[in-house]
């Protein structure tokens, strides 16, 4: 399989081709050395520009320690950071799970499923502002599609979404998986038209159908994937702001923000950017972790992303 | 490979009913809030929350008014939407060039070391964005971007090289260094072996990298929205929100305009969508 060479090479370019250079290639060595770094220049100076002076400058702003103490004495902000973990923990594993099965449905490859796919994909596509602003007006009243629906359907009123905190924290949630399950899916489909068709056909000779094909078979040959692309949705997803923001905007009473958005108002509504800073490097703990974890696993099993 | 996909199916009848029972579900799942667009930018003005599931009268009102800026929160709506086409498409160049330079430098020159700009590459990947936007903000004024488009344009730029240096350093070891090095031995240079060989032989995944860094661009909203502060040089994404933070807004006229929005996304989507998953699956989740 391509993957293990992959994996062999990522990371290390260098050296087995130049071993196998012929002689004369040696003489565009020098050259070859100044082009790449001319080339690769333009990348290396908008990281460093943007991505590590914005990072040391962010270390910075939320070096003072007091500023932790502020922000564990503020109760919004320990709401804010139970938000946080329930948001990442509900939202990225119930929608991997989701999308692992689905992927599965998506596998016949008959028209309408064609079809369904290419609309079910759509949410992967559109801007996150505008569907969930949609979302947002669909549970702000009692007037808004979503009761209308469940009027129609019991003769009852529906629930206020945005006026109980769990009620608002599940919408987030829910929305958050119907944006961004799409991709997933797209992703454990085409990891599972990678596996060759053969190692089905060996289990079905040994009797593995079914369900016992999933655990015994699938999902096995998926787990790196599988793992790996849940480490990185739940570093995504820890620095997700656009969900909250317009799903629920905080209501009621700011008792639905997560990190992102905490930080976003303490710097730009309430004009404490150290503290916003201070509240998204609250994260570092769980984020630096889980990053680390993740680059070792694309380094070791060599899934490329 | 679908053809052995589908015979394989085939022996094992996919039990229909609950399958499309399934596929009903789905379907109204993923189009449930964007027919309320629909349905609040059909309604009257002030007859947004009536309960209806289906609008009474279609009511194209809302979108005169965006198509002829007739509301005061809309009054640069065309100058705006050029403003995001101009920001995307400046991203997606800029995505394009860079990123192909790097991973040309990386992939073909064998830039020793150059596994260090790629790991560095794969760290601003999983990078949530938005963590960084508090200092990137201070940072704009710094370096003397405030209220510009630039400012905007960088940090699109900067989100989504990263992703298009991995793909295109992994859709590149699909094509053969000799190509390269006969190349070379007929005296070209890199820069002729990158501008007659790399990019044309690279041209499908260059195109999922620019749609990628594209509907990046526009669909993002949290860079646009802070370091852009005039009317004149916003774009509509935060034009969008404008009403979302005002009390008395009319809705139909705000999902009108995000239903505008959302259509080129819409149009990119189905016209280029073999890219966009190729884009995906070409670096190979394998």
């Amino acid at each position: 399989m391509s993957g293990s060479q992959q994996a062999l090479e990522f990371g290390r370019p260098i050296a087995p081709s130049r071993l196998r250079l012929p002689p004369w290639r040696y003489r565009f060595q020098g050259s070859d050395t100044a082009w790449a770094i001319a080339f690769v220049i333009p990348y290396v100076a908008i990281f460093a520009a943007f991505v590590i002076y914005p990072i040391v400058f962010g270390l910075w702003m939320g070096s003072d320690l007091k500023l932790y103490d502020l922000l564990f004495s503020d109760p919004r902000y320990v709401t804010t950071l139970v938000n946080t973990l329930l948001f990442v923990a509900i939202g990225v594993n119930v929608k991997m799970v989701l999308a692992f099965l689905l992927s599965g449905f998506f596998m016949n490859r008959s028209w309408w499923t064609r079809t369904l796919l290419a609309i079910y994909l759509l949410p992967w596509a559109l801007p996150g502002l505008t569907v969930f602003l949609s979302i947002h007006y669909m549970l702000v009243t009692e007037w808004g599609l979503l009761d209308s629906l469940w009027r129609a359907v019991t003769g009852e009123d529906g629930p206020l979404f945005l006026v109980s905190a769990p009620l608002a924290m599940a919408a987030n949630i829910v929305s958050y998986i119907w944006k961004w399950m799409p991709f997933w899916t797209l992703i454990f489909l085409a990891a599972r038209m990678a596996i060759p068709q053969d190692i089905y056909e060996a289990a079905e000779i040994d009797g593995a159908s079914g369900y016992r094909r999933l655990v015994h078979v699938t999902f096995p040959l998926l787990a790196n994937v599988y793992l790996i692309c849940t480490l990185l949705s739940t570093v995504w997803t820890l620095g997700d702001f656009p969900t909250v923001y317009f799903v629920s905007s905080g209501a009621p009473a700011r008792s639905t923000d997560v990190l992102a958005t905490y930080g976003f108002h303490e710097a730009f509504d309430f004009g404490y950017p150290n503290l916003g800073v201070a509240a998204m490097m609250s994260a570092l703990p769980l984020l630096i972790p889980l990053v680390i974890l993740l680059m070792r696993r694309i380094r070791v099993t060599g899934v490329q992303l | 490979m679908s053809t052995t996909l589908t015979s394989g199916r085939r022996r094992r009848p996919f039990s229909k009913l609950p399958a499309i029972g399934l596929g009903v579900g789905l379907l109204i799942w993923t189009l449930l809030p964007i027919y309320n667009m629909l349905l609040i930018a059909l309604s009257d003005d002030g007859d947004e929350f009536t309960g209806d599931i289906w609008p009474d009268d279609w009511n194209w009102e809302s979108f005169r008014v965006v198509w002829t800026e007739g509301y005061w929160y809309l009054e640069h709506f065309w100058h705006q939407l050029g403003n995001s086409l101009y920001m995307s498409v400046a991203t997606m160049l800029l995505t394009v060039l860079i990123g192909s330079l790097a991973s040309f430098a990386l992939g073909r020159l064998k830039l020793r070391h150059g596994w260090i700009v790629t790991d560095f590459a794969l760290l601003t990947y999983m990078l949530p964005t938005a963590f960084l936007v508090i200092p990137f903000v201070h940072l704009m004024h710094i370096y003397g971007l405030t209220d510009s488009l630039w400012a905007v344009i960088a940090a699109e730029v900067t989100f989504a090289t990263p992703y298009a240096i991995l793909i295109l350093h992994q859709y590149a070891k699909l094509i053969p260094l000799e190509l390269d090095e006969s190349a070379k031995i007929d005296g070209a240079s890199p820069l002729q072996v990158y501008l007659r060989i790399y990019v044309p032989l690279m041209a499908p995944a260059l195109v999922a990298v620019g749609v990628y860094a594209l509907l990046l661009a526009w669909n993002e909203y949290l860079y646009q929205y802070l370091l852009i502060t005039s009317p004149r040089n916003t774009t509509v994404a935060v034009a969008i929100d404008q009403f979302f933070d005002s009390d008395e807004a009319p809705w139909n006229y705000m999902m009108a305009t995000a239903l505008v929005y959302s259509l080129p996304p819409i149009a990119i989507y189905f016209g280029l969508r073999r890219f966009m998953v190729a884009g995906l699956t070409m670096g190979g989740v394998k």
